[in-house]
């Protein structure tokens, strides 16, 4: 198909689109929010290691 | 084993003594069941042929509300004052003590449901045959409506506003109750057989009868931990 | 085999195998997802009835039976940590969670968009719709109960048992609400039961299907790590980690 086809969708371009985008901005929240988890964890263990046997 | 159906016996005893203590209360949730069917011809119509077939669910909906709402408390005066500890350190299964305790309960709770609906039922216009459908669909039904209601109020024992989340947890376990029921009253209105739908109902009745206390028990293990 | 799992459940040895694995799935997950969206957007041909829209088919399968998959493993992960108490279970479990929810949305979300050029309705309650409408219920409550208790112990165990009841209850949710749903039958049927479906439109959906699984694995595993680090924080273990 052409590109003009492709994003036209047979005319149902407004509700594939949205779908997909959708789809994949939900999901890509839940990697971002993930990815960002874990750096702000290692960042804080980074700024208050564990001390040693003092514990 | 005498010695465990005289505690069961005592604990049913107990709980309708301590309920019949605070007699008013006992009211409240009859009166919250009359009053959400009440709302119904005032906020949608009081036409009589609209009223007959929303009934089945408008009742049903109402009994459901009714019955976490009388449940709130089940376990909440034995959490604060170090009986439900008790009963859960002593020597009587747990999970016993939780169907005497629920038993008594729906004594004064679902039965008078059991008896007040016909007169809802004639408020909304339902025909005998549908009314006879519903005592039968509310017998079945509220033992299930408590059993599966008393384990989200184990598992939200000790929350402050544990009662909105009580019934966004309970809600969806409810749903295939309401929709056998409500089906159930709707056939008979039509004269159709509602057999189907009273054996779902039976099975729903005993599954949550046998494997609900277990649950029950466990959860009030985690919540009193 | 079990030495391994005994070995797994040790967060010091999930950490370093999960952080080895994960750049791998996250790979293949990429990969496998701009196969599946090449193959369902351009390659698969149109449905002679339904047009370019069934194409939203492939987004709302894959994102309908992750979140079944995802609630049935939290509940079977669930009943390990209630039965074993072994602590890396619960993290999995909350490192699922709003993952789960968020693919019982896009399900929702996009069967919405794609009912509405074939029935014309933004909502229509359809058997399928409505138990997917319940199983968000099912989660939300889950992430609502486990939040608004203060121990992370006890809300684990809770949160744990609440599961197991819920994924009890599936099956007769769903049972229930498909019978419900045959006696109120409209005038259309529900089109997302393909019963035969062509293979041009099947590999783009097992693709889909094979790229959301490797995605959540990614997610979960990221989550999971952050958690286990967070709570270890404190231990030795950590201290000798290079962050």
């Amino acid at each position: 198909m052409t590109l003009e086809q492709f994003f036209d969708m047979g005319g149902y371009a407004r509700y594939v689109w949205p779908s997909y985008g959708l789809a994949l901005l939900v999901l890509g929240w839940n990697l971002f929010a993930a990815l960002q988890k874990i750096s702000q964890v290692k960042a804080q263990t980074r700024r208050h290691p564990a001390r040693g046997s003092q514990r | 084993m005498k010695g465990l159906f005289f505690a069961l016996w005592m604990l049913v005893r107990r709980e309708l003594l301590l309920a019949f203590r605070h007699r008013g209360e006992l009211a409240n949730p009859l009166l919250f069941f009359l009053m959400i069917v009440t709302l119904y011809p005032l906020g949608v119509s009081p036409e009589v042929d609209l009223l007959r077939r929303i009934a089945p669910g408008v009742i049903w909906i109402a009994a459901l509300l009714a019955a976490l709402f009388s449940l709130e408390n089940l376990f909440r005066g034995d959490y604060e004052d170090g009986t439900l500890e008790q009963m859960l350190l002593g020597v009587y299964p747990v999970p016993l003590l939780v169907i005497a305790k629920i038993l008594a309960h729906w004594l004064v709770s679902g039965l008078p449901m059991l008896l007040l609906a016909p007169l809802l039922g004639v408020l909304l216009a339902m025909p005998p045959a549908a009314i006879a459908a519903m005592e039968l669909t509310l017998l079945l039904g509220t033992p299930v409506l408590s059993f599966v209601g008393a384990f989200g109020v184990a598992l939200t024992l000790g929350l402050r506003r544990g009662g909105i989340l009580l019934t966004l947890l309970v809600m969806p376990l409810y749903i295939p109750v309401l929709i056998f029921a409500t089906n159930a009253i709707t056939a008979a209105s039509a004269g159709l057989p509602i057999e189907g739908q009273i054996y779902f109902l039976a099975a729903m009745a005993l599954l949550a009868l046998t494997l609900t206390p277990l649950a029950i028990a466990a959860a009030l293990k985690i919540s009193v931990s | 085999m079990w030495r391994f799992f005994h070995k797994l459940a040790s967060p010091p040895y999930f950490y370093s195998l999960s952080g080895k694995f994960i750049p791998w799935l996250g790979a293949l997950a990429a990969l496998a997802l701009l196969a599946g969206l090449y193959l369902g957007l351009v390659v698969a041909p149109p449905d002679y009835q339904q047009g370019q829209s069934y194409r939203i088919m492939f987004v709302h399968v894959p994102a309908a039976w992750m979140s079944l998959a995802l609630y049935t493993f939290m509940a079977a992960v669930s009943a390990i940590h209630l039965i074993w108490n072994i602590k890396l279970a619960d993290v999995m479990v909350r490192s699922s969670a709003a993952l789960g929810a968020s693919f019982t949305f896009i399900a929702l979300a996009t069967g919405s968009l794609w009912g509405k050029p074939m029935w014309g309705t933004w909502w229509v309650w359809d058997a399928r719709l409505t138990s997917e409408l319940i199983l968000l219920f099912l989660y939300l409550g889950y992430i609502a109960l486990v939040s608004s208790i203060e121990d992370r112990r006890v809300a684990a165990r809770a949160g744990g048992l609440l599961l197991l009841v819920g994924v009890v209850n599936i099956p007769i949710i769903h049972y229930s609400v498909e019978w419900w749903n045959t006696l109120h039958q409209g005038p259309t049927v529900t089109r997302f039961d393909k019963p035969a479906i062509h293979l041009s439109m099947l590999t783009p959906l097992l693709v889909m299907m094979v790229a959301f699984k490797l995605f959540a694995a990614t997610v979960i595993l990221i989550n999971a790590r952050a958690e286990v680090l967070e709570r270890e924080r404190r231990s030795a273990w950590v201290k000798e980690l290079e962050l």
